[in-house]
């Protein structure tokens, strides 16, 4: 399997025995298309953001916080024993690939993106898609170009904000007679 | 068999055109004046918990439909980055709250995959043993609820007879009948207590009596067949399509089993046999859960025979960094107080990476993705639920049925709303 042949290919990388692909964002869509058609992954199983904002920042990963913004959790909060590897992207979009066919052969393609960045989507080639960027658009605010019905999924519809980003703590939901906290 | 040499479901795809798991209304039909639109759920005792369907109809056709999920969103993903490793085990079982111990599983088998840590053998085949009677249970509760719904109400007093056995086998086993955190990052949080392989080898003996009982009360039940034959038609290649996975996927005629394709534990070391039926209808997706059971019975029986030459053998790895310290050696032990004492309140670390694994659970392929920054909590957590999905599927089944026949479709495809809402 020759993944450099795919549109937009950047980097690829072998971890946990996992094969990772990272693409242009722009060329996401021709990438899936290429995959499914060329490579024979026909079977989408998931569609996931990540955030890292605040990436390898002390005391990010167990951050709770309350609406006056304070954080609950501090004194347990620990620092990091090794620097991790920096991100230098807002936000990753990875498309969990696998073929239905002897070995099972799986991939997880990737794109890296900023806020606001719109990702191609796939609904076109996996329709099965559909909901689960509805739900990382609902969830972590990406946005998808050419997304049919991209409205939120799980939330009301008048949810503001995207409650998966790190920037949106835990305890951040007003809460009825909370006043004297 | 392969994808060219099967019959036909239907020709051509019917996926909805504009949006997949939306059914639109046929413009011609829109200006008649006589759809009525109908609103199912999501407080309806058919739908299986909060699920949601807006259904236009044309007299009794369904001619639009769409699923509306988010009821139940709890928001679990955004809390297990909140917990350290240790304590988010808890959460998984509670997602999808009728396959709990695979739910459990999955992610607990991120977290190795990530650390890098070898399970002892009787811990493998405990975790086996305890997702086959998992997925019987599974099983159980939807050929209860399923038949209750189409009117058999009788299939419900039966299957949840031998579901109360499998939950007696685990409040035996964890101390818990459901949500049992049995499951602990290196193998099983205790031993397999004494007396149970006798109380598990009666289930095995009684369950196939069991499911003959089922057969014959369904099987040859004339309201049943006709009922779920040739109903909720979904073809292989759309089922591919809209990434529908185990029984329902099986049901269209794809031969397709993680345990057996993608072997995880010590699959690749049972015999089993992983049924396919080629009619993509109701009928089809409740013989494969039955045949399913069946099967399970089996693999459980084969974890027995392994499991009972395995006593006094380590249940959880000895890595001292992940894995507490024996409770004895408490009063004793400088060392293991102190180890204990990281463990519980700051929890282990994880090294760097992301991975994403996936297993067979009742429902199909449940996955877990996890992030971690090094740190004791993990950084991202997200569950590829397969109830999600299946409802993704509903528009394309519910295609020219009638609307008595959405409550069998709906059962048929096995959602579990805290599954797909999370």
């Amino acid at each position: 399997m020759n993944v450099r042949d795919i549109p937009g290919f950047l980097d690829v990388r072998e971890e946990h025995g996992e094969t990772t692909v990272v693409v242009e964002r722009e060329r996401v869509r021709d990438a899936a298309r290429h995959l499914r058609d060329e490579l024979g992954f026909n079977f989408l199983a998931d569609v996931v953001a990540t955030d890292y904002l605040n990436w390898g920042t002390k005391g990010v990963s167990g951050y709770i916080g309350t609406a006056s913004g304070r954080d609950l959790n501090l004194p347990m909060t620990q620092g990091l024993q090794a620097q991790p590897r920096p991100k230098p992207w807002r936000f990753s979009v990875s498309y969990h690939l696998l073929a239905l066919r002897e070995g099972a052969p799986r991939l997880r393609l990737q794109t890296l993106l900023e806020d606001g960045d719109p990702v191609p989507s796939v609904v076109s080639v996996w329709p099965t898609a559909d909901w689960h960027e509805r739900e990382q658009f609902d969830l972590m605010g990406i946005r998808f170009d050419g997304h049919p019905n991209l409205v939120r999924i799980l939330l009301e519809d008048d949810w503001e904000g995207h409650p998966l980003r790190k920037d949106y703590p835990i305890g951040g939901e007003p809460v009825r007679f909370s006043d004297a906290e | 068999m392969s994808l060219a040499e099967r019959t036909k479901i239907y020709e051509s795809s019917r996926i909805p055109q504009r949006v997949p798991t939306v059914l639109d209304v046929p413009p011609e039909l829109l200006s008649s004046d006589d759809i009525l639109q109908v609103n199912f759920g999501p407080n309806h005792p058919s739908t299986h918990g909060v699920l949601r369907l807006i259904v236009d109809l044309d007299g009794e056709q369904v001619v639009g439909l769409s699923a509306v999920i988010g009821y139940l969103h709890t928001g679990f993903e955004k809390n297990m980055e909140q917990k350290t490793w240790w304590k988010a085990i808890t959460y998984p079982e509670r997602i999808d709250y009728v396959g709990y111990q695979n739910n459990e599983l999955v992610f607990v088998l991120a977290i190795e995959k990530l650390l890098a840590l070898e399970i002892p053998e009787k811990a493998t085949w405990m975790r086996m043993l305890l997702c086959e009677l998992n997925r019987i249970h599974s099983h159980l509760v939807f050929l209860g609820t399923s038949a209750l719904e189409l009117g058999a109400i009788s299939m419900f007093w039966y299957t949840f007879r031998e579901r109360e056995m499998v939950l007696d086998l685990s409040e035996l086993v964890a101390g818990q009948r459901m949500h049992t955190r049995y499951f602990q990052a290196g193998g099983l949080a205790e031993d397999i207590p004494r007396g149970f392989y006798s109380e598990c080898r009666k289930f095995v003996e009684w369950m196939p009596q069991a499911l003959d009982d089922y057969l014959g009360l369904l099987d040859r039940n004339k309201i049943w067949l006709e009922r779920t034959k040739g109903v909720g038609l979904l073809s292989a290649d759309d089922a591919i399509a809209l990434g529908q996975s185990g029984p329902v996927l099986r049901a269209s005629g794809v031969d397709w089993d993680l345990r057996r394709d993608d072997p995880y534990l010590s699959y690749d070391k049972v015999h089993f046999h992983v049924p396919v039926y080629h009619g993509g209808d109701v009928y089809d997706r409740y013989r494969v859960r039955m045949d399913e059971m069946a099967e399970s019975v089996r693999i459980i029986e084969q974890c027995l025979d392994k499991l009972e030459r395995m006593d006094g053998k380590p249940w959880i790895a000895d890595d001292r960094k992940v894995v507490l310290p024996p409770r004895e050696e408490l009063h004793t032990s400088m060392e293991s107080l102190i180890h204990h004492f990281k463990i519980v309140t700051e929890g282990y670390r994880v090294p760097e990476g992301e991975v994403y694994v996936a297993i067979e659970s009742p429902r199909g392929e449940s996955g877990c993705y996890v992030v971690s920054d090094g740190g004791p909590k993990p950084w991202r957590v997200h569950f590829r639920a397969p109830s999600f999905v299946a409802l993704e599927a509903t528009a394309t089944c519910m295609r020219d049925t009638l609307v008595a026949d959405m409550i069998a479709v709906v059962g048929s495809l096995d959602a579990v709303m805290g599954d797909s809402d999370r």
